[in-house]
């Protein structure tokens, strides 16, 4: 209470910095320190080409659904809907597809757009009659999951036109193999120029943004941690990358999924969309007397969960090649856990796409490699569970500790 | 002769790199009402803290010396056992509990676990007769007023055994009726022995039952006044509190009005929850460019109602009326078109309604005008840094910089950043409710200082406060309000306490 009156900024220590900080770089080392367990226990397994592969296709619809999911938490919701909104975007595209008999090009948009209004559905009740999103979801995930049963009349519809399928297990074809300088272990030299071009722009943009704050008297992270952090961010990627390109590139999947997560953190950072949304799980109160309009950023960020729950529905269906009943039961916990692994608080407000998509990765990297080490499903509900507990105490550990 | 109660020796406190309290020595005589004042951040909340066990023994050098005896308090609950009993500004009474449920609240009148309910109830009689309050020992503590919740907080310390009453702000949100009740049911206590240590911002009150005067300053003593011996002026007191003889609390002005900006007329609302019930009835005001008005009134009168419906719509309904800005009719139907039309609202509550207290300085200040830091809807980062940093500079806001999360600045602070988002949308008429609500001395003069430069600016101001004198030293005219309707209009000439007191009562015949 008297610290507020001094204006001479202290330059704060890179121990200061690091416990100011430690959540997000905690995040980071907890995903590598995960990855390298189950690399080593699994004997190499992990990261074989094969199975990044399959990280990357089983986990991206929880990504994409985590972006969704993030805005509806930090605004100060909940969405227990989006496992039925999967299950049932994959039976209606089923039915437009094998017996309709549309091509792949119609029904996408229409499943998006219908994904959209099935968000809306439920937005108009939370935002405009103020019901508590925890009960409109919790209708919407029986209402869908009923909708799914009485639309494919109980049965699994399938297969699907290869051109859909393409949706989650086509790779980005290798246009550029005539820059290939050993064909023998390169199998895909898009997916190396790809993350070799990533990579180079991520440290020219992060450099570019230190001297911008620099130049605005904008406190900077510490260099060491810039150029530890950039390292390891960059030898992970081009690690992945050049796994993958081994194997058979990039997956279409893992392109639609970076491009999202570039979007939405561009929304979440530097849009008045994303400001007001953080404003309005602040204090809706106060950011609605601040002439902001809440009931639509509210209903919008149902209809956009909807939308990507749609594409995630696609996804999966896809993969599967068979729209079932049953699909995408309990995903929607699995994609709210990834979020307040990632640092989103329950209470609204606080939360970041980068710490979503970390946490979303934890969840799978788990997934997967207790499946590789042969343990049962029941502990790994068990462990999963922990590590959710486990992660948001430290939160509040921090939190607490930071009030001194 | 004096029987010492209380004796806090060389109380030193430290948080990480802020020394709250330095070497600060607070004596208490049996029987007595101590005042306790001092600017916000002069550190009586955490004296009090110490005192009452929120921070433990331990945690704090210096001695405690309760009834002639050193104390450890580790918790709240040891303080109390022995009759210390603190109640804060902000009440900690559950609202969908009974008053009787209230009060017994972790201390039920039970056998192994099962309330004894007519007992609970005949205690509760008794405690609310001792406090003064007509209510029923059923009543939800949601339906009853602040004022009468202050009452059920004191009822509550009563029924544990009180001795050493400490009361943080306890008259901040109420009326002056209310308020006059609550000190002389103090005195009464007095005159019963008990002891009480009363902190308040508002002096006139201390003047009125405070035996002693303790001031701090920076957390440390400055001095004890005894008012028995000497005669304490409001001017000595804030003379010890800010250290500089305060010649005029209200920095001075020379109005220059021009035309009239907003203009409501016959403006009728409904209650927003009892829905058929009439709550504002035909009210009428104007401001005009580069004039001060206030609205005055009890709590409850309407104030606050009016200024918000007008302002979007934002409170009540079935609402009709007229509303011109130079003349012309606008539509306020909404927020953002209020906004439009050139008005701003700075709320009386900022931490609920005023910031999202868990963003930055730079993100509270752009939030009402946010697409003038933009283009297609994607923030120019350069350009709202320095907005917020030229608002930060101009309105003198105290922080590390603009990034500071506004949940650590002071009160003072924390309203000039509500103030700078207000001033960002460049309003023409800004209506300030409550705008020195809890803040302390020297930064409401500076909150003065810029309502007088907004008015040389030819801006309208329309402020609503609780503090005559505030209105009296700052206004250029004045309105006054009584159960929803308008009551008097009175020029700067004509205001006065007692004019406006009067206008009250008297309309309060009327009705």
């Amino acid at each position: 209470m008297v610290a507020d009156t001094s204006t001479e900024t202290t330059k704060p220590s890179i121990g200061d910095y690091l416990r100011n900080n430690i959540r997000e770089y905690g995040l980071l080392v907890a995903l590598v320190i995960i990855m390298l367990f189950f690399q080593f226990v699994t004997n190499g397994v992990l990261f074989r080409p094969v199975n990044i592969t399959n990280l990357v296709l089983q986990n991206s619809f929880i990504v994409i659904m985590a972006l969704g999911m993030l805005l509806i938490i930090v605004a100060g919701h909940i969405d227990l809907s989006v496992g039925s909104i999967v299950a049932f975007i994959g039976a209606i595209s089923a039915i437009m597809l094998v017996k309709w008999g549309l091509p792949a090009i119609v029904v996408i948009p229409a499943c998006l757009v219908v994904g959209g209004i099935l968000g809306a559905a439920q937005g108009y009740w939370v935002a405009y009659q103020k019901i508590p999103a925890f009960i409109v979801t919790l209708a919407g995930m029986l209402v869908f999951r009923g909708m799914t049963y009485v639309v494919l009349g109980g049965r699994p519809i399938g297969p699907f036109p290869k051109d859909f399928q393409l949706l989650s297990t086509g790779f980005v074809p290798d246009f550029l193999y005539f820059l290939n300088p050993s064909p023998d272990t390169i199998k895909n030299m898009v997916a190396l120029v790809a993350v070799l071009a990533l990579v180079g722009y991520a440290i020219f943009a992060g450099l570019r943004n230190r001297r911008i704050n620099e130049q605005h008297g904008t406190e900077n992270e510490p260099f060491v941690f810039f150029a530890i952090q950039m390292a390891v961010i960059s030898l992970v990627a081009l690690f992945l990358g050049f796994q993958l390109s081994t194997y058979r590139g990039l997956p279409n999947v893992l392109v639609v999924m970076g491009v999202l997560i570039a979007v939405y953190t561009f929304v979440t950072t530097r849009s008045t969309i994303g400001r007001r949304i953080y404003a309005m799980g602040g204090n809706e109160k106060a950011t609605k007397l601040s002439g902001i309009n809440t009931e639509r950023l509210t209903f919008y960020a149902f209809v956009n969960m909807g939308a990507l729950a749609a594409l995630a529905g696609m996804i999966i269906t896809a993969r599967l090649n068979s729209a079932t009943p049953k699909a995408g039961v309990g995903f929607e916990l699995d994609v709210i856990a990834a979020c307040f692994i990632g640092g989103a608080s329950a209470s609204g407000g606080v939360g970041k796409i980068t710490g979503a998509v970390i946490g979303a990765f934890i969840m799978g990297v788990m997934n997967n490699g207790m499946s590789i080490m042969g343990i049962g499903i029941d502990y790994q509900q068990l462990i999963k569970g922990l590590v959710l507990l486990a992660a948001v105490f430290f939160d509040v550990y921090n939190k607490n500790k930071g009030k001194g | 002769m004096d029987n010492i109660i209380l004796e806090m020796r060389g109380i030193t406190k430290t948080f990480p790199g802020v020394k709250a309290l330095d070497n600060v020595s607070f004596k208490v005589r049996e029987g007595e009402i101590h005042a306790l004042v001092g600017e916000n951040g002069a550190g009586k909340s955490t004296l009090m803290k110490v005192l009452s066990g929120v921070y433990p023994a331990g945690t704090y050098e210096g001695e405690i010396h309760y009834d002639g005896e050193l104390r450890r308090f580790s918790t709240i609950s040891d303080s109390e056992e022995l009759g210390i009993i603190i109640i804060h500004q902000e009440l900690a009474l559950v609202p969908l509990l009974s008053i009787a449920e209230n009060i017994f609240l972790g201390n039920e009148v039970a056998e192994k676990g099962v309330i004894h309910w007519p007992q609970t109830f005949a205690r509760t009689q008794e405690l609310l007769k001792k406090v003064g309050l007509n209510e029923s020992p059923a009543t939800l503590i949601t339906d009853i007023g602040v004022g009468k919740q202050q009452l059920v907080e004191i009822a509550k310390a009563l029924s544990k055994k009180v001795r050493l009453l400490i009361l943080d702000e306890p008259t901040a949100s109420l009326n002056e009726n209310d308020s006059d009740a609550l000190l002389k049911l103090l005195m009464e206590f007095r005159s019963q022995g008990m002891t009480s240590i009363i902190i308040s911002h508002k002096l006139n009150e201390i003047k009125k039952v405070a035996d002693q005067i303790t001031i701090l300053r920076d957390g440390g003593t400055v001095e004890t006044l005894d008012c028995h011996k000497e005669d304490v002026s409001e001017d000595r007191i804030i003379n010890g509190m800010v250290g500089r003889a305060m010649e005029d609390r209200y920095p001075p002005r020379e109005p220059k009005i021009g035309d009239t900006l907003l203009e409501v007329k016959n403006w009728n609302v409904y209650h927003q929850h009892h829905r058929d019930r009439q709550f504002l009835h035909d009210v009428s005001f104007k401001v005009r460019a580069g004039e001060v008005v206030g609205i005055a009134g009890l709590m409850g009168a309407g104030r606050t109602e009016t200024v918000m419906s007008v302002f979007g719509k934002s409170w009540g309904h079935k609402i009709t009326g007229e509303v011109t800005m130079h003349g012309r009719p606008v539509d306020v139907s909404t927020i953002p078109k209020a906004i439009k039309a050139g008005l701003a609202y700075v709320t009386e509550d900022r931490k609920q309604l005023g910031l999202v207290l868990i963003n930055n300085i730079m993100h509270n200040t752009t939030l009402a005008n946010l697409h003038a830091v933009a283009s297609n809807g994607v923030i120019d980062e350069r350009k709202e840094r320095k907005v917020a940093a030229e608002y930060r500079s101009k309105l003198r806001i105290r922080s590390h910089s603009i990034y500071q999360e506004t949940v650590n600045l002071s009160g003072g602070n924390q309203q000039k950043v509500v103030l700078s988002k207000w001033l960002f949308t460049n309003p023409e008429v800004l209506i300030l409710d409550e705008p020195t609500r809890g803040i302390d001395i020297g930064a409401k003069y500076e909150i003065y200082t810029i309502i007088n430069q907004l008015a040389a600016e030819g801006k309208g101001i329309l402020m609503i406060s609780s503090e005559m004198p505030e209105l009296l030293g700052t206004c250029d005219r004045i309105y006054v309000m009584n159960e929803g309707r308008m009551v008097a209009e009175l020029s700067k000439q004509e205001a006065s306490q007692e004019s406006i007191m009067r206008a009250i009562m008297r309309s309060g015949e009327k009705h």
